[in-house]
């Protein structure tokens, strides 16, 4: 689709908790790019990382002894310049969080502070960054409202969250987001807490959004419904790895990954053919404890193709075709018994 | 767009505001209700009642000394030395309530700024300030008090900061453990998601969400700071004479305990009904506003 210039580059990123039972590498080696006006789907199962790795971006997890960053995570901010936000101090990171990257969270109705007015915490977010008197961020805030589609939306900024339904509260979020037309977005699971019907309407207005900002947004889900509806690229994570990414096409249509098979399968189908059927197939076992991961493919004790192989060593994540990676050391033989 | 919101319910039928909600809470309370206006009374007594009593607090009329309630005029008696025993106990509450108030504003505020400060930035920083509030914790504070109000030259000012000094770390804790629990809330990530500085998330986002627990426990210190000065005057190292405050009232009855009991019962009444009111007035709030503080 439409491929702006690269924004954001993140090479080997790895997030370290500290744990009473010894470090805990949450995410491992994570390397991906975006670019302007893209949207990259981060899926995974609860613990896979996805979260950890768009906190890590914006640097919100716990500080230093608690929780490492390694890796690079290089911005290009929209003065064209490079810095790798690892790198940043604290000032620095504050002037890029909210103003050049921005984040909007699962719970809309915990993400808004109970006491202040939903105007007075979306002006808050303009003069953080801009120098700008408290009339002029409230005018702003309120054309944000308009924008994300919150009627009368003037009087409306002196409302309190507890008046808005969740979806409401999601579009405060989005507008307090956008505030100040960040070129990045990380959505982390925006739509689990709504309704079904809600969340179509956040999902709707979030693609106009990105089409008329350019930005580019990655979208954290486990909702693989939600993925094809949005993504332009798809990245799976499992244990805190990357186990495969593409096109959001191939990887949905033809997953070489035998995780990303087993995710797609026990997706409930309402087409003819499955609705007879009685049972979902779902993956046996369960995630593996970040702990003590398997020496080889996290993903082994799960699999239904393991061979010994794949116990003895962590598989590379290897590129299968142009831009569509898969980390499985069979996905040859795997394709080609058409699994 | 416009028509996808029109399908979405914009407001919630919720028309009361929690406010009203923790008021009317308040209100279920009789004993605090009660302990208002007490409070309420006791105040404005101290502060008009001087005026419209035709004695002077300090005027010494040896003719009259030990008269009993009522004595003409003298509603509550007079002390050893002939003064008005109800004047006495007025002006005495114009000292001990305002040692009571400002005791409060300063150790409320001190352990304020040190619970949060604590709770937001956690790590060393919360250890080495908890630590020092244990540490406090352990001292027996009428020794501390008394060994301080040994060393400084006792006055409004200074017995109030010594009472402060010993009574802001029950503030502290609880200041730091609301703190604590709100810094994990999805809202202070959204704050920091938009480039919030660390002052503005505690003083803007943090503090207004902890406010109830402070004003119960800032309520509770007033009854302590009241308690604390009847101690030290009493055992004569608070305010002192000719200036008169329930503790050194209280004092100087006792050894006329069995001629003349009103000059002890009524100050003894006076530290009870305020130090009740005041319990009585943060255990209401208590229910009202911490048991379910309604966040959403």
């Amino acid at each position: 689709m439409s491929t702006g210039d690269i924004v954001l580059e993140v090479e080997n990123l790895s997030v370290t908790f500290a744990t009473e039972s010894g470090p805990l590498q949450a995410v491992r080696d994570v390397s991906f790019t975006l670019r302007a006006g893209e949207t990259l789907a981060l899926v995974g199962e609860s613990g896979s990382g996805k979260s950890v790795t768009s906190l890590a971006i914006m640097r919100l997890t716990p500080p230093a002894p608690l929780v490492t960053l390694a890796g690079s995570v290089l911005f290009t901010g929209a003065d064209g310049e490079r810095r790798d936000l690892l790198a940043l101090d604290l000032d620095g990171m504050r002037a890029v969080r909210g103003n050049e990257i921005s984040m909007i969270f699962q719970e809309p109705m915990t993400s808004l502070n109970p006491v202040h007015r939903i105007g007075d915490q979306i002006a808050e977010a303009i003069t953080f960054h801009e120098r700008v008197s408290n009339r002029v961020a409230l005018a702003r805030a309120a054309e944000l409202l308009d924008k994300v589609g919150i009627p009368d939306a003037r009087r409306r900024l002196s409302a309190y969250p507890h008046h808005l339904s969740g979806g409401m509260r999601q579009r405060v979020m989005i507008a307090m987001a956008l505030a100040c037309n960040p070129r990045v977005l990380i959505a982390d699971e925006p739509t689990t807490a709504l309704d079904v019907t809600v969340q179509a309407q956040i999902l709707e207005l979030m693609k106009e959004l990105q089409q008329a900002t350019g930005m580019a947004v990655i979208f954290v889900t486990h909702n693989l419904g939600v993925v094809a509806e949005v993504a332009d690229r798809v990245m799976v994570m499992y244990a805190g790895a990357i186990v495969e990414k593409g096109g959001v096409v191939p990887v949905m249509t033809r997953p070489l990954m035998p995780y990303t098979q087993g995710l797609l399968h026990s997706v409930p189908r309402l087409d003819p053919e499955s609705l007879g059927r009685d049972t979902l197939e779902a993956i046996p076992g369960s995630v593996p404890d970040p702990l003590s991961l398997p020496p080889g493919c996290s993903f082994a004790p799960r699999c239904r193709h393991v061979r010994p192989a794949c116990e003895a060593a962590v598989p590379a994540l290897e590129a299968a075709d142009d831009g569509h990676d898969v980390r499985c050391r069979r996905w040859r033989k795997l394709a080609e018994a058409g699994a | 767009m416009s028509s996808a919101a029109a399908i979405e319910s914009v407001e919630t039928a919720r028309t009361v505001k929690p406010g009203s909600r923790a008021w009317r809470r308040f209100c279920r309370h009789r004993l605090a209700l009660f302990g208002i206006a007490a409070i309420v009374l006791m105040v404005l007594a101290s502060v008009v009642g001087p005026w419209l009593i035709p004695f002077d607090q300090l005027k010494i009329d040896i003719r009259h000394r030990f008269a009993p309630p009522p004595w003409e005029g003298h509603l509550f008696g007079t002390d050893m030395l002939g003064r008005d025993l109800l004047v006495r106990l007025l002006m005495a509450g114009r000292i001990s309530l305002s040692i009571g108030f400002l005791a409060m504003i300063v150790s409320t505020a001190f352990g304020t700024f040190i619970g949060v400060t604590a709770g937001y930035y956690g790590g060393a920083i919360r250890v080495a300030l908890m630590r020092f509030v244990d540490a406090m914790l352990c001292f027996p504070s009428i020794f501390l008090l008394l060994i301080l109000a040994a060393f400084i030259q006792p006055s409004v000012a200074t017995i109030t900061l010594i009472i402060a000094a010993t009574s802001w770390m029950e503030v502290a804790r609880v200041v730091e453990g609301q703190v604590r629990s709100l810094r994990e809330r999805d809202f202070i990530l959204a704050a920091e998601m938009i480039g919030a500085p660390g002052r503005y998330v505690m003083l803007r986002e943090l503090l207004p969400n902890a406010i109830g627990p402070i004003v119960v426990a800032a309520t509770l210190t007033v009854a302590r700071a009241v308690l604390m000065e009847a101690y030290v005057s009493f055992l004569g190292y608070g305010i002192q004479a000719p200036m008169a405050s329930w503790g050194n009232m209280l004092n100087n009855a006792q050894q006329y305990l069995g001629s003349a009991p009103w000059l002890a019962i009524f100050p003894g009444l006076m530290i009870t009904l305020s130090v009740a009111s005041f319990n009585f007035v943060g255990d209401g709030l208590r229910d009202a506003l911490d048991a379910r503080l309604d966040l959403r």
